[in-house]
């Protein structure tokens, strides 16, 4: 079906072309996951007249097509991928180029450089512990071991200290001290420190430590970094399988271009089970448009010429063809984006839990540092001694362990849900989430299914109605057909868009769809409903619900369990929010909210004290979520939603909501006992440093040992649920 | 300990060699794909070395 409507579109707009007339199309396809699948579909798409390279990535599902000349179309690719059995989908070419991840590669070239120098200054600094166990080295021995280490960690430690140089100095140019502030006068005090103390033939010197320190901290920031990857791209694939296309008409001929470049004046052509791309008016067509995502509102509304359409609205049974009266960047979504990046702004004043306890430990340990260098220049030490045990202190409480404290939790409880199909945006929604202590839910979509079910109705009429309820692919007659299950089908079906099915049963005429197609006079009842009779006959009304999801009410309970109060916050109409509300036992429910009204209502909520979580997946709830403490959508939620939420879920299990909070409470909690055990490793190191018992060797030792104890706390088994 | 300083700079030597091998690995692409990468090499016509880097 789809493939067959792909053919007739042209997508050159997708292809970027050099000078020559060569060609690079991306296609991000769904459903290949072996060897079979990637020789398969790289064999087809090469065979294709005009390409001339095709190269699937396996891991992230990119099909790297060239095409050597305007003789192959991207349809055509498009096509021969679906033929096979796999769902394709069109990249944006500006994404496409905007996805290379330079992030990652720098963390891992630090991170390869750390390790080299890591691994080869313990050649010339275990020669110097052993002076520890008193196989002593001559003094010239000593010093020019010192050298060499020098010579291999300097340049290593400069350069994979990059990373942290850099967000520490633009940390410091805002007037605040992250974690990396100490880090980084960490580092480059302990290369001073030994330079000096090789060159007056000194005997500690700490170049190992400098740069197995890096080492350790990179290793958690490149896996940090892998995962977030990870859940960014496939919360972005989520949204390109959305189809940012449009299909524009244009002298006749159809032709696909990327949502953004949707003119005022277009003339767009929507087929059912499409979305609109854009605000607009119906030109041409008959159909019935869904509102839910946009709304919230579950009837469905019958729409002709003239009619207005808003983008994100899902057309169901007639093909429509749509004047653009906005781009996709204006217009109503504009006063939602505002309320969006108001809330983004207000959510970037959050202070992470590391850097809360940066704020508390820079002053302390670097007064403390301060304080040995002057105590003990007065108590008679001499300067130089005096400034190496202050470097020891600095370097004893570097805080290898706190920089690990935070980043390893939060990557084992990240790849915990990962597992469980939720996605985490960030590090910092995590610890938000483990705060909140209210939830809001939208209604359609989210507690429920978003899907119509057929209520109350005695089996015999709809078995009645089933044979022409088969014939038709409208959602409402679907719903009827799945409930009355296999059987015969009516003959001789006419389905006329928007209005209803007609065709033959048992030799009698009859008809299925809206009240007037129907022959009874309509009546604005609000509810969704669809009308049945033979010719002639009595006419039967059906009428259709959107059921809660499966376990909304166990989720609700759990969430009840976890300490939290739950509201529903709905663009629907009271009734059937009413309704939905008593089945899940919720007192507290507001109905008939536009966009701004949500908002507003969180921000009171705020105002109250209250931590909110939203949880929503309608363009409705877009501003809301990103005015909550805390925002989750499900998969399935419009882009605007999933891009403004903190986490998306991708099962159809609510159940996700209370699981994810669990486990952010974990994160949460484990991140503070890893705190107190460096707080506690940091009161028996630091004095040990003042008083001049710390040599290299038990800084090594000490550094390592306090980063594997937090390592070990954040992978132990036993997360909640 | 003169061999010292010839086992010195032989060590730092190979384990340069090491770290230039795995720049070099990244830079041509080789992380890129480690699935498709595990499934290419069952295949003679699909064994056709690294991709591009771009």
């Amino acid at each position: 079906m789809s493939a067959n409507l792909v053919v007739a579109r042209d997508l050159e707009a997708f292809v970027r072309r050099d000078e020559g007339g060569a060609g690079r199309l991306e296609l991000l396809v769904t459903g290949a996951r072996c060897a079979a699948c990637l020789g398969k579909i790289e064999r087809v798409v090469l065979a294709l007249p005009g390409v001339t390279a095709a190269r699937l990535n396996l891991t992230t599902g990119k099909l790297a097509v060239t095409l050597g000349d305007a003789a192959c179309a991207p349809a055509q690719v498009m096509q021969a991928v679906e033929t096979l059995g796999y769902r394709a989908s069109l990249f944006d070419p500006g994404q496409a180029a905007a996805a290379q991840d330079r992030e990652g590669r720098e963390l891992a070239t630090a991170l390869g450089v750390a390790g080299f120098g890591a691994g080869n200054v313990m050649m010339f600094t275990v020669p110097a512990w052993a002076g520890l166990f008193g196989q002593e080295l001559t003094p010239a021995t000593l010093t020019l071991m010192y050298w060499m280490a020098a010579l291999v960690a300097t340049p290593c430690a400069l350069f994979a200290g990059r990373p942290f140089f850099r967000s520490a100095w633009a940390s410091l140019r805002r007037g605040k001290a992250n974690m990396d502030v100490p880090i980084s006068i960490g580092v480059l005090l302990t290369l001073v420190v030994s330079f000096s103390e090789t060159l007056l033939h000194g005997r500690h010197a700490y170049f190992d430590a400098a740069v197995t320190l890096l080492f350790l901290l990179l290793i958690g920031r490149y896996l940090d970094h892998r995962l977030r990857a990870s859940a960014r791209s496939a919360a972005h694939d989520l949204l390109v399988l959305q189809a940012p296309v449009a299909i524009r008409v244009h002298n006749g001929v159809e032709q696909g271009i990327p949502v953004a470049q949707v003119r005022v004046g277009d003339h767009l052509a929507i087929a059912p089970g499409q979305r609109a791309p854009v605000d607009g008016q119906v030109d041409s067509g008959v159909s019935e448009i869904d509102n839910a995502l946009i709304t919230g509102e579950t009837a469905l509304v019958a729409v002709g010429p003239g009619a207005p359409i808003h983008a994100g609205a899902l057309n169901l049974t007639g093909r429509l063809v749509m004047t653009a009266t906005a781009r996709s960047e204006d217009s109503t979504l504009a006063a939602i984006a505002r309320l969006m990046e108001a809330g983004a702004q207000s959510r970037s004043a959050y202070v992470r839990l590391a850097d809360k306890a940066a704020a508390l430990y820079v002053p302390v340990v670097h007064a403390a540092a301060a304080l040995t260098f002057l105590v003990g220049w007065a108590v008679g030490l001499g300067p130089r001694e005096a400034l190496l045990r202050a470097a020891a202190v600095l370097i004893v409480t570097c805080p290898c362990a706190l920089g690990l404290a935070v980043p390893a939790v939060q990557i084992a409880a990240s790849a915990r849900l990962f597992r469980k199909g939720v996605l985490v945006k960030s590090g910092a929604a995590l610890e938000r989430l483990a705060e909140v202590d209210h939830v809001v839910f939208d209604k359609t979509g989210v507690l429920t299914e978003g899907l119509p079910r057929l209520v109350d109705a005695p089996a015999h009429l709809v078995a009645l109605a089933a044979p022409l309820a088969r014939a038709s692919r409208h959602p409402l007659a679907r719903a009827m057909a799945r409930e009355a299950g296999v059987g015969l089908v009516a003959q001789d079906c006419v389905e006329t868009a928007g209005q209803g099915v007609e065709g033959v049963i048992d030799g009698r005429r009859a008809r299925l769809g809206r009240a007037a197609f129907v022959g009874v006079d309509p009546v604005d009842r609000r509810e969704t409903e669809l009308w049945f009779g033979f010719e002639g006959d009595t006419k039967i009304r059906f009428v259709f619900e959107d059921k809660p999801r499966v376990d909304a009410a166990l989720a609700i309970a759990d969430l009840r369990a976890l300490g939290l109060t739950v509201e529903i916050l709905s663009g629907d109409l009271p009734g059937p929010v009413s309704k939905i509300a008593a089945e899940l036992g919720l007192s507290s429910w507001r109905a008939g909210l536009t966009p701004f009204e949500k908002a507003d209502a969180i921000d009171a909520l705020k105002a109250r004290g209250r931590k909110v979580l939203m949880v929503g997946d309608g363009l409705n709830d877009a501003a809301a979520l990103a005015r909550a403490h805390a925002s989750m959508a499900p998969g399935a939620a419009v882009d605007a939603a999933q891009n403004a939420a903190d986490l998306v879920f991708t099962g159809e299990a609510l159940s996700a909501v209370p699981v994810a909070i669990g486990v952010a409470r974990s994160a949460r909690a484990r991140a503070l006992q890893n705190f107190t055990f460096s707080a506690a490793y940091n009161l028996v190191a630091a004095p040990a440093a003042m008083v001049g018992l710390i040599n290299p060797f038990i800084a090594a030792l000490a550094m390592s040992g306090s980063s594997m104890v937090v390592l070990l706390n954040a992978l132990r088994p036993g997360w909640r649920r | 300990m003169n061999i010292v300083l010839f086992l010195v700079p032989c060590s730092v030597l190979l384990g340069g060699l090491g770290l230039a091998a795995f720049l070099w690995t990244m830079r041509s692409g080789q992380y890129e794909d480690p699935k498709g990468d595990a499934a290419r090499v069952l295949y003679d016509h699909l064994d056709d070395g690294p991709p591009p880097g771009d």
